[in-house]
């Protein structure tokens, strides 16, 4: 089985005020074996809600799966029911939430929240889950992992909190990790620890990752294949080469000149004018891009463009491309 | 008012000297204090007037604990923080109220730093209601003044925090943060839950107000090229010191200490084609609850000589305006 994550037209809306609005608008892709793929795209552009929507862990009676199909390892997950999630929820998939804060339990030890994974989910007795506890925080650069095992995570800083979730992450060597922007409080050098942690835990377990990050740097360093999200769709989907060297999308290009650099001093930043429109006020049809593009021509706001090839492993949802036309009959 | 700042002008707004702030360890059953954690062990800076001074360092090394004791929203354990040369560690109710308007915060987290179901009219209002007396029409015209500074719409007034996005919650923190005109803000990582293009926006306002309302920022970041971007001098902590402090350009240009070298060095490179030359630092990480002797990044430096394992070296000026805490110098 090559294939480790199928998402296929997946949709997911909110409840606000009695209407339903998609944050995640119609989105497929695939995760393969041992592969990192990144996402990447613009606050709010529905990065972590696809995450949540996989994982099944949208809050309740909000948010809920609207349609497509979610697979994994070749099995339909969508329709799985609580208790068949939580037999695979942090030990076939597992997660590391964007908000490390609000997703640690405040009124248990950092320890109390690894032991519970651990026997939950592995013949081990609980002595040997507390020493594994401490490894697995040792292993996440944790300082004196054994005095931080019976903290509380108000006393941990930001970066040691998610360290603390990437160590729950891994305990169980889960098959696919799916990692919710997992070194955005911390500073480099641990970021480079915890990346190479990743990597080495991948190649070991075959493990393949799900990577929501905004700094592009660690998509460079890290992944395989990109996929750029734009108001709850895919506006590219290609190779970590293509992303950096041949960008095709007019907001993936504007992404890329966005990127500050270490070696060139401007005295403004690119910026992309405009703001990403609110679910509310989400075109019904037309590119989602169309009023901050530089490219836009007429039909842009009235012509929805498809997700089509325009190169070897190069996906792409503009109507730049003749490829991208809606065929005769969908109009 | 005017006399003083005209008086301050040139000088630091901001002196920082030989702070600690320490956090009790609690143990036993009668919860006594046990230990303590030396989050901020001996830190001093200085910080003029209109400038920015960029904080970085390893996560856990203090830069939060010293941002916020310099807030007062902790207590300091020792030391000196001089706002406009008045001390201000000591100080307690009308007065510190008063040193509450010119020092104000922007928080890392938009979305755990502001309460999603209040109006953001009244978000950005309360500080001002808070200090002092308006009438509702000229609070409200000052308000959406603010919102229209930081790039939100006037119709943000009646909307709820959670209808925006981390970016625009960003800026409702900012305009929050501006509403009493600070002179000094102690901006937290404020960009690192923001996507690049997000963040560049975001970066591109601080700067405008700085310009606008001489504004002095204590700048927490741990993204090296924000931090460039914007600061005129940086220091580097480690482990609750600080170990270098310098103009931008000598620290990335002539990085002096081994740990601000590893620190550079492991900058991710936005471009797949390159590979990184990165120092990786060996050994476990030390506990701030029991800090190694002699120099803090001895265990793990490179280069370290039997020297550093026996006295701790001190800030000493190794170039004109660029100083070190290291040995080797
Ligand atoms: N609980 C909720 N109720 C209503 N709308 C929500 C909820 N959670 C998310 N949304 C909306 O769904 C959209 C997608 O949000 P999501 O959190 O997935 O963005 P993201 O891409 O992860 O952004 P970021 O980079 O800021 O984390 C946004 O418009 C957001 O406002
Ligand atoms: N409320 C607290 N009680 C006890 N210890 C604390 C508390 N808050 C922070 N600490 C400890 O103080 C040290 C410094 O924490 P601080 O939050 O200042 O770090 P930081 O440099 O801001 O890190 P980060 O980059 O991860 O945000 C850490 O070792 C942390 O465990
Ligand atoms: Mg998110
Ligand atoms: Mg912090």
């Amino acid at each position: 089985m090559n294939l480790m994550l199928e998402v296929k037209n997946l949709k997911t809306g909110f409840d606000i005020e009695g209407e339903i609005y998609h944050a995640v608008d119609d989105v497929s892709f695939s995760v393969k074996k041992r592969q990192i793929v990144g996402v990447v795209g613009e606050s709010g552009c529905g990065k972590s809600v696809m995450s949540l929507s996989i994982m099944q862990l949208l809050p309740k009676g909000i948010g809920q799966i609207t349609g497509g199909e979610i697979k994994f390892r070749g099995e339909n997950i969508e329709g799985h029911t609580n208790d068949e999630m939580n037999k695979i929820r942090g030990k076939e998939i597992s997660m590391i939430f964007q908000e490390p804060m609000t997703s640690l339990n405040p009124v248990f030890t950092i320890g109390f929240q690894i032991v519970e994974i651990l026997l939950n989910h592995s013949n081990i007795t609980k002595p040997e889950a507390r020493n594994k506890a401490i490894e697995l925080l040792k292993n996440v650069g944790i300082p004196r992992p054994e005095k931080i095992v019976d903290e509380y995570p108000h006393q941990l800083s930001g970066g040691m909190r998610q360290r603390v979730m990437i160590a729950i992450s891994i305990a169980c060597q889960p098959k696919l990790l799916i990692a919710d922007e997992p070194t955005t409080a911390l500073d480099v050098t641990v970021q480079a620890q915890i990346l190479e942690l990743l990597k080495s835990i991948q190649k070991k377990n075959d493990m393949s990752v799900l990577l929501i990050t905004h700094d592009l740097g660690v998509v460079a360093e890290m992944c395989d294949e990109v996929i750029i999200m734009y108001a709850g769709k895919i506006v590219e989907k290609t190779s970590v080469d293509n992303l950096f060297y041949n960008p095709q999308h007019p907001y993936t290009k504007l992404l890329m000149a966005s990127i500050p650099r270490i070696d060139v001093e401007v005295n403004e930043l690119t910026t992309i004018q405009g703001i990403v429109p609110s679910l509310k006020n989400m075109p019904k049809s037309g590119c989602r891009f169309v009023e901050r593009c530089p490219s836009a021509k007429p039909e842009c706001s009235t012509v929805t463009p498809l997700l089509a090839n325009v190169g070897y492993e190069h996906e792409v949802s503009c109507l730049l491309y003749e490829g991208c036309y809606p065929r005769e009959g969908m109009r | 008012m005017n006399d003083t700042t005209i008086k301050y002008e040139k000088e630091n707004l901001l002196e920082v000297k030989n702070l600690k702030t320490y956090y009790p360890i609690k143990g036993g059953f009668l919860r006594k204090t046990v230990g303590h954690v030396k989050a901020v062990d001996n830190v001093s800076f200085s910080i003029k007037n209109g400038e920015t001074l960029g904080l970085v360092g390893e996560s856990g090394c203090g830069k939060s604990t010293t941002g916020r004791t310099i807030l007062r929203l902790l207590d300091s354990t020792e030391g000196q923080i001089l706002f406009k040369g008045q001390d201000i560690t000591k100080l307690q109710g009308k007065s510190l109220r008063e040193i509450r308007k010119d020092i104000q915060m922007i928080f890392q987290d938009p979305y755990a730093s502001l309460n999603p179901m209040q109006m953001v009219g009244s978000v950005v209002s309360e500080p001002i209601m808070n200090f002092q007396k308006k009438s509702l029409a000229s609070l409200k015209n000052e308000v959406i003044e603010l919102l229209r500074k930081v790039g939100l719409p006037e119709d943000a007034y009646y909307k709820y925090a959670h209808e925006f996005s981390g970016g625009q919650r960003q800026r409702i923190g900012i305009a929050r943060a501006l509403a009493l005109r600070p002179k000094l803000i102690v901006a937290d990582e404020p960009v690192s839950a923001l996507d690049v293009s997000v963040q560049s926006q975001v970066l591109n306002l601080l700067k405008e107000l700085q310009d606008e309302f001489n504004l002095t920022f204590l700048f927490i970041a741990h993204d090296l090229s924000v931090v460039k971007h914007m600061s005129d001098r940086i220091a580097v902590m480690y482990l609750g010191n600080i170990v270098e402090i310098a103009e931008k350009e000598s620290i990335y240009e002539e990085p002096k200490h081994p740990y601000t070298q590893a620190l550079i060095s492991a900058i991710p490179i936005p471009d797949p084609r390159k590979k990184s030359n990165r120092i990786i630092l060996k050994g476990d990480v030390p506990s701030p609850a029991n800090p190694p002797q002699g120099c803090p990044f001895h265990p793990r430096c490179p280069q370290a000589m039997a020297e550093c394992s026996l006295s701790k070296p001190l800030l000493k000026e190794v170039k004109s305006g660029h100083r070190v805490a290291c040995h080797l110098y």
